[in-house]
Protein backbone atom coordinates (compact mmCIF):
# COMPACT_ATOMS: atom_id res chain seq x y z
CA UNK A 1 0.00 0.00 0.00
CA UNK A 2 2.48 2.47 1.15
CA UNK A 3 5.11 1.14 -1.76
CA UNK A 4 1.93 2.02 -4.39
CA UNK A 5 1.29 5.64 -3.01
CA UNK A 6 5.35 6.16 -3.36
CA UNK A 7 4.86 4.84 -7.03
CA UNK A 8 2.31 6.88 -8.03
CA UNK A 9 3.91 10.11 -6.00
CA UNK A 10 7.21 9.33 -8.11
CA UNK A 11 4.75 9.45 -11.22
CA UNK A 12 3.52 12.58 -10.25
CA UNK A 13 6.24 14.51 -9.35
CA UNK A 14 8.21 13.62 -12.67
CA UNK A 15 5.12 14.42 -14.72
CA UNK A 16 5.62 18.58 -14.97
CA UNK A 17 8.54 17.67 -16.18
CA UNK A 18 7.52 15.33 -18.71
CA UNK A 19 4.66 17.07 -19.94
CA UNK A 20 7.12 20.27 -20.56
CA UNK A 21 9.70 18.37 -22.99
CA UNK A 22 6.43 16.75 -24.77
CA UNK A 23 5.18 20.27 -25.16
CA UNK A 24 8.15 22.81 -25.70
CA UNK A 25 10.11 20.28 -27.63
CA UNK A 26 8.09 17.43 -29.32
CA UNK A 27 5.11 19.22 -29.99
CA UNK A 28 6.63 22.47 -31.03
CA UNK A 29 8.62 20.45 -33.53
CA UNK A 30 5.54 19.07 -34.63
CA UNK A 31 4.31 22.60 -34.78
CA UNK A 32 7.17 23.94 -36.68
CA UNK A 33 6.90 21.42 -38.95
CA UNK A 34 3.11 22.31 -39.84
CA UNK A 35 4.60 25.68 -40.33
CA UNK A 36 7.08 24.88 -43.00
CA UNK A 37 4.64 23.31 -45.64
CA UNK A 38 2.40 26.30 -45.13
CA UNK A 39 1.92 30.03 -46.70
CA UNK A 40 3.10 31.97 -43.02
CA UNK A 41 4.26 35.28 -44.36
CA UNK A 42 3.80 38.43 -41.58
CA UNK A 43 2.96 38.72 -37.87
CA UNK A 44 -0.18 36.54 -37.90
CA UNK A 45 -0.10 33.08 -38.50
CA UNK A 46 -1.90 31.58 -41.88
CA UNK A 47 -1.36 27.89 -41.89
CA UNK A 48 -3.12 27.65 -45.47
CA UNK A 49 -1.06 24.17 -46.86
CA UNK A 50 1.42 24.93 -49.51
CA UNK A 51 2.67 21.09 -49.93
CA UNK A 52 6.94 21.83 -50.00
CA UNK A 53 7.04 24.88 -51.87
CA UNK A 54 9.19 26.37 -49.01
CA UNK A 55 11.87 23.38 -49.56
CA UNK A 56 12.02 23.81 -53.28
CA UNK A 57 12.17 27.71 -53.30
CA UNK A 58 15.12 27.36 -50.64
CA UNK A 59 16.94 24.71 -52.53
CA UNK A 60 16.65 27.03 -55.27
CA UNK A 61 17.81 30.07 -53.33
CA UNK A 62 21.41 31.25 -54.23
CA UNK A 63 21.70 32.16 -50.27
CA UNK A 64 20.71 28.48 -49.25
CA UNK A 65 22.69 27.60 -51.68
CA UNK A 66 26.02 29.26 -49.72
CA UNK A 67 24.94 28.02 -46.56
CA UNK A 68 24.75 24.52 -47.39
CA UNK A 69 28.19 24.27 -49.22
CA UNK A 70 29.38 26.58 -45.84
CA UNK A 71 27.72 24.50 -43.48
CA UNK A 72 29.87 21.24 -45.08
CA UNK A 73 33.18 23.21 -45.65
CA UNK A 74 32.66 24.45 -42.04
CA UNK A 75 31.60 21.23 -40.40
CA UNK A 76 35.19 19.20 -42.05
CA UNK A 77 37.38 21.46 -41.14
CA UNK A 78 36.25 22.53 -37.59
CA UNK A 79 35.61 18.74 -36.62
CA UNK A 80 39.23 18.05 -38.40
CA UNK A 81 40.96 20.80 -36.59
CA UNK A 82 39.40 20.32 -33.31
CA UNK A 83 40.02 16.65 -33.41
CA UNK A 84 43.45 16.77 -34.30
CA UNK A 85 44.62 19.57 -31.60
CA UNK A 86 42.65 18.16 -29.03
CA UNK A 87 44.12 14.42 -29.23
CA UNK A 88 48.34 16.71 -29.81
CA UNK A 89 47.27 18.24 -26.74
CA UNK A 90 45.75 15.58 -24.68
CA UNK A 91 49.12 13.19 -25.96
CA UNK A 92 51.52 16.39 -24.73
CA UNK A 93 49.52 16.67 -21.45
CA UNK A 94 49.98 12.57 -21.19
CA UNK A 95 53.42 13.13 -20.73
CA UNK A 96 53.13 14.56 -18.07
CA UNK A 97 55.15 17.83 -18.08
CA UNK A 98 55.41 20.24 -15.40
CA UNK A 99 52.36 22.64 -14.91
CA UNK A 100 50.23 20.33 -16.40
CA UNK A 101 47.34 21.72 -14.47
CA UNK A 102 48.15 24.90 -15.36
CA UNK A 103 48.35 24.16 -19.42
CA UNK A 104 44.90 22.03 -19.20
CA UNK A 105 43.42 25.35 -17.68
CA UNK A 106 44.59 27.71 -20.16
CA UNK A 107 43.79 25.38 -23.08
CA UNK A 108 39.88 24.93 -21.78
CA UNK A 109 39.38 27.84 -20.29
CA UNK A 110 37.70 29.30 -23.55
CA UNK A 111 35.17 26.98 -23.15
CA UNK A 112 33.62 28.85 -20.03
CA UNK A 113 32.83 32.07 -22.39
CA UNK A 114 30.11 32.63 -24.74
CA UNK A 115 30.33 32.27 -28.49
CA UNK A 116 28.93 36.43 -28.39
CA UNK A 117 32.07 37.74 -26.54
CA UNK A 118 34.96 34.88 -28.55
CA UNK A 119 32.68 36.39 -31.14
CA UNK A 120 33.76 40.34 -30.24
CA UNK A 121 37.14 39.62 -29.82
CA UNK A 122 38.12 37.58 -32.81
CA UNK A 123 36.04 39.96 -35.11
CA UNK A 124 38.71 42.70 -34.73
CA UNK A 125 41.40 39.94 -34.68
CA UNK A 126 40.37 38.63 -38.23
CA UNK A 127 39.72 42.57 -39.62
CA UNK A 128 39.32 41.88 -42.71
CA UNK A 129 40.91 45.37 -44.25
CA UNK A 130 44.07 44.38 -46.40
CA UNK A 131 45.25 47.80 -47.40
CA UNK A 132 48.77 48.64 -45.70
CA UNK A 133 47.72 51.92 -44.04
CA UNK A 134 43.79 50.27 -42.42
CA UNK A 135 45.15 46.79 -41.10
CA UNK A 136 44.60 45.74 -37.78
CA UNK A 137 44.31 42.75 -35.42
CA UNK A 138 46.41 39.46 -37.57
CA UNK A 139 46.88 41.58 -40.37
CA UNK A 140 48.81 43.65 -38.71
CA UNK A 141 50.49 41.08 -37.10
CA UNK A 142 51.57 39.69 -39.73
CA UNK A 143 52.59 42.39 -41.63
CA UNK A 144 55.01 43.41 -38.34
CA UNK A 145 56.78 40.02 -38.34
CA UNK A 146 57.16 40.67 -42.37
CA UNK A 147 54.65 37.89 -43.11
CA UNK A 148 52.77 39.72 -45.63
CA UNK A 149 51.62 36.71 -47.36
CA UNK A 150 49.64 35.55 -44.48
CA UNK A 151 47.16 38.68 -44.82
CA UNK A 152 43.75 37.70 -45.44
CA UNK A 153 40.62 39.12 -46.23
CA UNK A 154 38.88 36.24 -43.56
CA UNK A 155 35.23 36.10 -42.91
CA UNK A 156 34.79 38.02 -46.25
CA UNK A 157 36.99 36.32 -48.84
CA UNK A 158 34.12 35.18 -51.44
CA UNK A 159 35.12 31.65 -51.53
CA UNK A 160 36.65 30.63 -48.23
CA UNK A 161 35.15 32.93 -46.09
CA UNK A 162 34.02 30.32 -43.72
CA UNK A 163 36.79 29.00 -42.96
CA UNK A 164 37.86 32.31 -41.30
CA UNK A 165 34.95 31.06 -38.73
CA UNK A 166 36.39 27.61 -37.90
CA UNK A 167 39.76 29.81 -36.36
CA UNK A 168 37.49 30.94 -33.25
CA UNK A 169 35.48 28.27 -33.37
CA UNK A 170 38.39 25.55 -32.97
CA UNK A 171 39.61 28.30 -30.21
CA UNK A 172 36.60 28.23 -28.12
CA UNK A 173 36.08 23.85 -28.65
CA UNK A 174 39.61 22.30 -29.04
CA UNK A 175 40.27 22.28 -25.56
CA UNK A 176 37.06 20.19 -24.74
CA UNK A 177 37.89 18.17 -27.33
CA UNK A 178 41.57 17.67 -25.30
CA UNK A 179 39.87 17.42 -22.35
CA UNK A 180 37.58 14.31 -23.75
CA UNK A 181 40.94 12.72 -25.34
CA UNK A 182 42.47 13.08 -21.83
CA UNK A 183 40.47 11.42 -19.66
CA UNK A 184 40.24 8.86 -22.64
CA UNK A 185 44.26 8.73 -22.31
CA UNK A 186 44.10 8.49 -18.62
CA UNK A 187 41.31 5.34 -17.86
CA UNK A 188 44.18 3.18 -20.20
CA UNK A 189 45.65 0.91 -17.64
CA UNK A 190 48.93 1.50 -17.20
CA UNK A 191 49.84 -1.71 -17.12
CA UNK A 192 48.94 -2.35 -20.36
CA UNK A 193 51.70 -0.02 -21.43
CA UNK A 194 54.28 -1.20 -19.31
CA UNK A 195 53.76 -4.94 -20.62
CA UNK A 196 54.20 -3.16 -24.15
CA UNK A 197 57.20 -1.83 -23.05
CA UNK A 198 58.79 -4.60 -21.40
CA UNK A 199 57.93 -6.73 -24.49
CA UNK A 200 60.32 -3.72 -26.30
CA UNK A 201 57.68 -1.44 -28.59
CA UNK A 202 58.83 1.87 -28.83
CA UNK A 203 56.54 5.41 -27.29
CA UNK A 204 55.19 5.72 -30.49
CA UNK A 205 53.92 1.87 -31.28
CA UNK A 206 52.51 1.73 -27.70
CA UNK A 207 50.45 4.81 -28.94
CA UNK A 208 49.83 3.90 -32.36
CA UNK A 209 48.91 0.12 -31.78
CA UNK A 210 47.42 0.01 -28.09
CA UNK A 211 46.56 3.71 -26.85
CA UNK A 212 45.17 5.03 -29.77
CA UNK A 213 42.53 2.19 -31.35
CA UNK A 214 41.23 2.54 -27.14
CA UNK A 215 40.07 6.49 -27.92
CA UNK A 216 37.75 5.17 -30.57
CA UNK A 217 34.58 5.51 -28.17
CA UNK A 218 36.25 9.29 -26.96
CA UNK A 219 36.32 10.10 -30.69
CA UNK A 220 32.75 9.21 -31.78
CA UNK A 221 31.78 11.75 -28.91
CA UNK A 222 33.71 14.26 -29.82
CA UNK A 223 32.01 13.80 -33.43
CA UNK A 224 28.43 13.93 -31.78
CA UNK A 225 29.06 16.72 -29.99
CA UNK A 226 31.68 19.54 -32.50
CA UNK A 227 29.37 17.74 -35.47
CA UNK A 228 25.71 19.00 -33.59
CA UNK A 229 27.63 22.62 -32.67
CA UNK A 230 28.55 23.00 -36.07
CA UNK A 231 25.72 22.47 -37.83
CA UNK A 232 23.31 24.37 -35.46
CA UNK A 233 25.94 27.43 -35.26
CA UNK A 234 24.55 30.74 -35.15
CA UNK A 235 26.30 32.82 -32.09
CA UNK A 236 29.63 33.05 -33.44
CA UNK A 237 28.52 33.66 -36.96
CA UNK A 238 26.41 36.27 -35.73
CA UNK A 239 28.72 38.27 -33.65
CA UNK A 240 31.39 38.02 -36.34
CA UNK A 241 29.87 39.05 -39.05
CA UNK A 242 26.62 40.35 -38.10
CA UNK A 243 24.71 39.70 -41.45
CA UNK A 244 26.88 36.89 -42.73
CA UNK A 245 30.03 38.66 -44.55
CA UNK A 246 30.15 39.75 -48.06
CA UNK A 247 28.03 38.63 -49.86
CA UNK A 248 26.69 35.87 -47.66
CA UNK A 249 30.24 34.45 -47.39
CA UNK A 250 30.30 33.58 -43.87
CA UNK A 251 26.59 32.59 -43.90
CA UNK A 252 25.58 29.68 -42.37
CA UNK A 253 21.66 27.76 -42.04
CA UNK A 254 20.47 29.45 -38.48
CA UNK A 255 21.60 33.02 -39.66
CA UNK A 256 19.54 32.25 -42.76
CA UNK A 257 16.80 30.94 -40.50
CA UNK A 258 17.13 33.93 -38.48
CA UNK A 259 17.09 36.62 -40.34
CA UNK A 260 14.17 35.03 -42.54
CA UNK A 261 11.93 34.51 -39.91
CA UNK A 262 12.15 36.91 -37.31
CA UNK A 263 13.46 40.13 -39.36
CA UNK A 264 11.73 39.51 -42.91
CA UNK A 265 8.60 37.66 -41.53
CA UNK A 266 8.86 34.85 -43.57
CA UNK A 267 7.61 32.71 -41.20
CA UNK A 268 7.05 29.30 -43.34
CA UNK A 269 10.14 29.44 -45.33
CA UNK A 270 12.12 30.09 -41.88
CA UNK A 271 10.46 27.06 -40.46
CA UNK A 272 11.08 24.89 -43.25
CA UNK A 273 14.75 25.96 -42.54
CA UNK A 274 14.91 24.84 -39.22
CA UNK A 275 13.35 21.32 -40.41
CA UNK A 276 16.39 20.81 -42.40
CA UNK A 277 19.02 21.82 -39.62
CA UNK A 278 16.70 19.65 -37.09
CA UNK A 279 16.73 16.80 -39.64
CA UNK A 280 20.96 16.68 -40.24
CA UNK A 281 21.20 16.97 -36.29
CA UNK A 282 18.76 14.38 -35.94
CA UNK A 283 20.74 11.71 -38.90
CA UNK A 284 23.65 12.68 -36.49
CA UNK A 285 22.24 12.21 -32.89
CA UNK A 286 19.05 9.47 -33.02
CA UNK A 287 21.45 6.52 -33.99
CA UNK A 288 24.05 7.59 -30.86
CA UNK A 289 21.06 8.19 -28.34
CA UNK A 290 19.46 4.53 -29.53
CA UNK A 291 22.65 2.84 -29.25
CA UNK A 292 23.75 5.09 -25.73
CA UNK A 293 20.25 3.53 -24.41
CA UNK A 294 20.64 0.25 -25.81
CA UNK A 295 23.90 -0.16 -23.92
CA UNK A 296 22.56 1.06 -21.22
CA UNK A 297 19.67 -1.80 -21.19
CA UNK A 298 22.36 -4.73 -21.63
CA UNK A 299 24.46 -3.47 -18.67
CA UNK B 1 70.32 13.56 -25.20
CA UNK B 2 67.55 12.17 -27.50
CA UNK B 3 65.21 12.62 -24.37
CA UNK B 4 66.22 15.75 -23.35
CA UNK B 5 65.48 17.20 -27.21
CA UNK B 6 62.03 15.56 -27.01
CA UNK B 7 61.39 17.01 -23.56
CA UNK B 8 62.64 20.28 -24.94
CA UNK B 9 59.96 19.97 -28.11
CA UNK B 10 57.48 19.05 -25.80
CA UNK B 11 57.46 22.47 -23.85
CA UNK B 12 57.94 24.17 -27.11
CA UNK B 13 54.54 22.84 -28.63
CA UNK B 14 52.71 23.51 -25.47
CA UNK B 15 54.27 26.77 -24.87
CA UNK B 16 53.03 27.90 -28.69
CA UNK B 17 49.25 26.29 -27.90
CA UNK B 18 49.14 28.18 -24.75
CA UNK B 19 50.10 31.29 -27.14
CA UNK B 20 47.35 30.61 -29.17
CA UNK B 21 44.57 30.25 -26.63
CA UNK B 22 45.97 33.60 -24.38
CA UNK B 23 46.06 36.02 -27.23
CA UNK B 24 42.29 37.07 -27.64
CA UNK B 25 43.02 37.26 -23.83
CA UNK B 26 46.28 39.78 -24.27
CA UNK B 27 44.18 42.00 -26.96
CA UNK B 28 41.36 42.06 -24.53
CA UNK B 29 43.30 43.45 -21.72
CA UNK B 30 46.30 45.59 -23.53
CA UNK B 31 42.88 47.54 -25.29
CA UNK B 32 41.00 47.92 -22.08
CA UNK B 33 43.52 49.11 -20.26
CA UNK B 34 44.77 51.96 -22.90
CA UNK B 35 43.43 55.55 -22.12
CA UNK B 36 41.39 56.52 -25.17
CA UNK B 37 43.94 58.84 -26.82
CA UNK B 38 45.98 55.67 -26.81
CA UNK B 39 43.32 53.51 -29.02
CA UNK B 40 44.41 53.41 -32.36
CA UNK B 41 44.25 50.12 -34.69
CA UNK B 42 47.38 50.71 -35.91
CA UNK B 43 48.99 49.96 -32.93
CA UNK B 44 46.37 47.21 -31.53
CA UNK B 45 48.98 45.15 -30.61
CA UNK B 46 51.10 47.73 -28.19
CA UNK B 47 50.99 47.48 -24.12
CA UNK B 48 49.56 50.32 -22.88
CA UNK B 49 51.37 53.07 -21.76
CA UNK B 50 49.98 53.07 -17.80
CA UNK B 51 46.72 51.33 -16.70
CA UNK B 52 43.50 53.22 -17.61
CA UNK B 53 40.35 52.30 -16.54
CA UNK B 54 38.61 54.41 -19.20
CA UNK B 55 37.59 51.44 -21.90
CA UNK B 56 35.92 49.57 -18.62
CA UNK B 57 34.25 52.56 -16.80
CA UNK B 58 32.35 53.69 -20.04
CA UNK B 59 31.64 49.78 -20.91
CA UNK B 60 30.10 49.30 -18.07
CA UNK B 61 28.01 52.68 -18.38
CA UNK B 62 26.65 50.88 -20.99
CA UNK B 63 25.97 47.31 -19.91
CA UNK B 64 25.18 47.94 -16.30
CA UNK B 65 21.42 47.31 -17.13
CA UNK B 66 21.91 44.51 -19.11
CA UNK B 67 24.72 42.47 -16.50
CA UNK B 68 22.06 42.90 -13.69
CA UNK B 69 18.91 41.46 -15.83
CA UNK B 70 21.64 38.66 -16.55
CA UNK B 71 22.26 38.07 -12.75
CA UNK B 72 19.13 37.92 -11.76
CA UNK B 73 17.88 35.43 -14.91
CA UNK B 74 20.85 33.48 -14.37
CA UNK B 75 20.73 33.11 -10.62
CA UNK B 76 16.63 31.91 -10.69
CA UNK B 77 17.14 30.08 -13.81
CA UNK B 78 20.19 28.10 -12.11
CA UNK B 79 18.61 27.42 -8.88
CA UNK B 80 15.13 26.36 -10.27
CA UNK B 81 17.14 24.05 -12.80
CA UNK B 82 18.74 22.94 -9.89
CA UNK B 83 16.09 21.85 -7.96
CA UNK B 84 14.11 20.09 -10.61
CA UNK B 85 16.89 18.06 -12.31
CA UNK B 86 18.00 16.98 -8.49
CA UNK B 87 14.21 15.72 -8.23
CA UNK B 88 14.12 14.16 -11.46
CA UNK B 89 17.45 12.74 -11.02
CA UNK B 90 16.08 10.91 -7.67
CA UNK B 91 12.63 9.28 -9.38
CA UNK B 92 14.63 8.17 -12.42
CA UNK B 93 17.52 6.95 -10.68
CA UNK B 94 15.88 5.23 -7.51
CA UNK B 95 11.90 4.81 -8.34
CA UNK B 96 11.97 3.71 -12.05
CA UNK B 97 8.63 2.87 -12.95
CA UNK B 98 8.07 0.82 -16.49
CA UNK B 99 9.07 2.97 -19.17
CA UNK B 100 11.43 4.74 -17.15
CA UNK B 101 14.61 4.72 -19.35
CA UNK B 102 13.24 5.27 -22.17
CA UNK B 103 11.15 8.38 -21.18
CA UNK B 104 14.61 9.30 -19.74
CA UNK B 105 16.15 8.59 -23.75
CA UNK B 106 13.44 10.89 -25.61
CA UNK B 107 13.81 14.09 -22.86
CA UNK B 108 17.38 13.93 -23.61
CA UNK B 109 16.94 14.06 -26.94
CA UNK B 110 15.16 17.76 -26.12
CA UNK B 111 19.29 18.04 -25.01
CA UNK B 112 20.35 17.94 -28.57
CA UNK B 113 18.14 19.87 -31.11
CA UNK B 114 18.75 22.87 -32.44
CA UNK B 115 16.87 25.13 -30.97
CA UNK B 116 16.13 26.79 -34.56
CA UNK B 117 13.61 23.95 -34.63
CA UNK B 118 11.38 24.91 -31.76
CA UNK B 119 11.65 29.02 -31.97
CA UNK B 120 8.80 29.95 -33.92
CA UNK B 121 6.76 28.33 -31.82
CA UNK B 122 8.23 29.26 -28.59
CA UNK B 123 7.74 32.54 -29.82
CA UNK B 124 3.71 32.47 -30.58
CA UNK B 125 2.87 30.34 -27.03
CA UNK B 126 5.14 32.93 -25.12
CA UNK B 127 3.07 35.66 -26.67
CA UNK B 128 -0.06 33.82 -25.50
CA UNK B 129 1.07 33.51 -21.77
CA UNK B 130 1.93 37.11 -22.11
CA UNK B 131 5.41 36.12 -20.90
CA UNK B 132 6.95 37.18 -24.37
CA UNK B 133 9.33 40.07 -23.95
CA UNK B 134 9.84 39.36 -20.38
CA UNK B 135 12.59 38.28 -18.54
CA UNK B 136 10.62 35.92 -16.01
CA UNK B 137 9.57 34.67 -19.99
CA UNK B 138 13.35 33.95 -20.54
CA UNK B 139 13.90 32.12 -17.38
CA UNK B 140 11.14 29.50 -17.90
CA UNK B 141 12.82 29.11 -21.19
CA UNK B 142 15.82 27.90 -19.49
CA UNK B 143 14.31 25.98 -16.88
CA UNK B 144 12.54 23.74 -19.73
CA UNK B 145 15.19 23.76 -22.05
CA UNK B 146 17.75 22.60 -18.62
CA UNK B 147 16.00 19.93 -17.80
CA UNK B 148 17.72 17.31 -20.19
CA UNK B 149 21.17 18.33 -18.71
CA UNK B 150 20.07 18.49 -14.84
CA UNK B 151 17.95 15.50 -14.92
CA UNK B 152 20.94 13.79 -16.98
CA UNK B 153 23.66 14.60 -14.39
CA UNK B 154 21.50 13.80 -11.02
CA UNK B 155 20.31 10.85 -12.60
CA UNK B 156 24.17 9.84 -13.43
CA UNK B 157 25.50 10.96 -9.98
CA UNK B 158 22.71 9.60 -7.91
CA UNK B 159 22.83 6.26 -9.45
CA UNK B 160 26.80 5.91 -8.94
CA UNK B 161 26.89 7.77 -5.14
CA UNK B 162 23.90 6.44 -3.63
CA UNK B 163 23.44 2.54 -3.49
CA UNK B 164 20.01 1.17 -3.82
CA UNK B 165 20.52 -0.52 -0.66
CA UNK B 166 20.70 2.37 1.17
CA UNK B 167 17.05 3.71 0.07
CA UNK B 168 15.45 0.16 0.20
CA UNK B 169 16.66 0.37 3.94
CA UNK B 170 15.59 4.24 4.46
CA UNK B 171 11.88 2.78 3.21
CA UNK B 172 12.42 -0.03 5.85
CA UNK B 173 12.70 2.08 8.32
CA UNK B 174 9.29 3.75 7.75
CA UNK B 175 10.33 7.12 5.17
CA UNK B 176 8.03 7.67 2.51
CA UNK B 177 9.35 9.07 -1.27
CA UNK B 178 9.96 12.47 -0.40
CA UNK B 179 11.53 11.86 3.15
CA UNK B 180 13.86 9.64 1.23
CA UNK B 181 14.76 12.56 -1.10
CA UNK B 182 15.23 15.62 2.20
CA UNK B 183 17.07 13.18 4.51
CA UNK B 184 19.07 10.43 2.03
CA UNK B 185 19.64 12.12 -1.30
CA UNK B 186 19.97 15.71 -0.44
CA UNK B 187 22.05 15.50 2.02
CA UNK B 188 24.54 13.61 -0.38
CA UNK B 189 23.94 15.66 -3.04
CA UNK B 190 25.77 18.59 -2.45
CA UNK B 191 28.40 18.32 -5.30
CA UNK B 192 25.78 17.28 -7.87
CA UNK B 193 24.37 20.72 -7.31
CA UNK B 194 27.92 21.93 -7.49
CA UNK B 195 28.32 20.78 -11.27
CA UNK B 196 24.45 21.16 -12.00
CA UNK B 197 24.40 24.79 -10.88
CA UNK B 198 28.01 25.80 -12.57
CA UNK B 199 26.58 24.21 -15.58
CA UNK B 200 23.78 26.03 -15.47
CA UNK B 201 25.37 29.21 -14.17
CA UNK B 202 27.24 29.23 -17.17
CA UNK B 203 25.04 27.85 -20.22
CA UNK B 204 22.46 30.76 -19.14
CA UNK B 205 24.85 33.42 -18.93
CA UNK B 206 26.05 32.71 -22.26
CA UNK B 207 23.43 32.08 -24.39
CA UNK B 208 22.20 34.40 -27.02
CA UNK B 209 19.32 32.81 -29.33
CA UNK B 210 16.68 32.70 -26.72
CA UNK B 211 17.58 35.81 -25.34
CA UNK B 212 17.92 37.78 -28.74
CA UNK B 213 14.71 36.50 -29.86
CA UNK B 214 12.60 36.67 -26.53
CA UNK B 215 13.42 39.54 -24.55
CA UNK B 216 12.92 43.10 -25.31
CA UNK B 217 15.95 45.60 -25.41
CA UNK B 218 14.62 46.91 -21.41
CA UNK B 219 15.82 42.77 -20.25
CA UNK B 220 18.34 42.10 -22.88
CA UNK B 221 21.06 39.88 -20.80
CA UNK B 222 24.66 40.97 -21.16
CA UNK B 223 25.38 38.63 -24.57
CA UNK B 224 22.94 40.81 -26.72
CA UNK B 225 23.66 44.17 -25.15
CA UNK B 226 27.33 43.36 -26.25
CA UNK B 227 26.06 41.90 -29.53
CA UNK B 228 24.18 44.92 -30.62
CA UNK B 229 27.13 47.55 -28.88
CA UNK B 230 29.20 45.14 -31.45
CA UNK B 231 26.70 46.11 -34.30
CA UNK B 232 26.68 49.48 -33.92
CA UNK B 233 28.73 52.05 -35.83
CA UNK B 234 29.17 54.57 -33.04
CA UNK B 235 30.76 52.38 -30.30
CA UNK B 236 34.54 52.25 -30.78
CA UNK B 237 36.05 48.95 -30.72
CA UNK B 238 37.75 50.00 -27.47
CA UNK B 239 34.68 49.97 -25.21
CA UNK B 240 33.44 46.59 -26.94
CA UNK B 241 36.69 44.86 -25.89
CA UNK B 242 36.08 46.12 -22.55
CA UNK B 243 32.30 45.29 -22.92
CA UNK B 244 33.22 42.18 -23.78
CA UNK B 245 35.85 41.26 -20.55
CA UNK B 246 33.21 42.17 -18.31
CA UNK B 247 30.81 40.18 -19.83
CA UNK B 248 32.99 37.10 -19.88
CA UNK B 249 34.27 37.79 -16.15
CA UNK B 250 31.69 36.26 -14.17
CA UNK B 251 32.00 32.69 -16.04
CA UNK B 252 35.60 33.03 -16.19
CA UNK B 253 35.77 33.24 -12.51
CA UNK B 254 33.73 30.77 -11.87
CA UNK B 255 35.75 28.85 -14.27
CA UNK B 256 38.89 29.69 -12.32
CA UNK B 257 37.71 29.08 -9.13
CA UNK B 258 35.84 25.84 -9.51
CA UNK B 259 37.11 24.27 -12.64
CA UNK B 260 37.17 21.09 -11.41
CA UNK B 261 33.29 20.97 -11.19
CA UNK B 262 33.26 22.36 -14.58
CA UNK B 263 35.21 19.75 -16.41
CA UNK B 264 32.89 17.49 -14.53
CA UNK B 265 29.35 18.96 -16.00
CA UNK B 266 31.17 18.96 -19.65
CA UNK B 267 32.14 15.54 -19.15
CA UNK B 268 28.66 14.62 -18.15
CA UNK B 269 27.16 16.03 -21.36
CA UNK B 270 29.49 14.13 -23.69
CA UNK B 271 30.20 10.35 -22.09
CA UNK B 272 26.72 9.42 -20.65
CA UNK B 273 27.71 8.56 -17.31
Amino acid sequence: MRIRKDRLLAVVLISPSVLAIAIFVYAFIAWTMRASVSAWKGLLPDYTFVGLTNFVTLFRNPRFQIDMRNTGIFTVLFLATCLAIGLVLAVLLDQRPKGEAVFRNVYLFPMAISFIVTGVVWRWLLNPATSVERLSGLNLLFHQAGLDFLISQWYTHSRLGIAAIVIPATWQMSGFTMALYLAGLRSVPDELREAARVDGASEWQIYRYIVLPMLNAVTLSAIIMLGHTSLKIFDLVMAITQEGGKGFSADVPAMNMWYTAFRALRFGQGAAIAIIILVSVAVLIVPYLVYTFRTEVEQ
Amino acid sequence: MKQRIARVFLYVLLVGAAVFYLTPIYVLLVTGFKSFQEVNLATMWALPSGVYLDNFAAAFVKLAPNLSNSLSLTVAGTIISAFLGSLNGYVLSKWKFRGADALFTAMLFGMFIPYQSILIPLVRFMQTIGLYGRLWGLVLVHVIYGIPMTTLIFRNYYATVVPNEMVEAAHMDGADLLGIYRHVMLPLAIPGFVVVMIWQFTSIWNEFLFAVTLTSPRYWPVTVALQNLAGSQIVEWNVQMAGAFLAALPTLLVYIFMSRFFLRGLMAGALKG
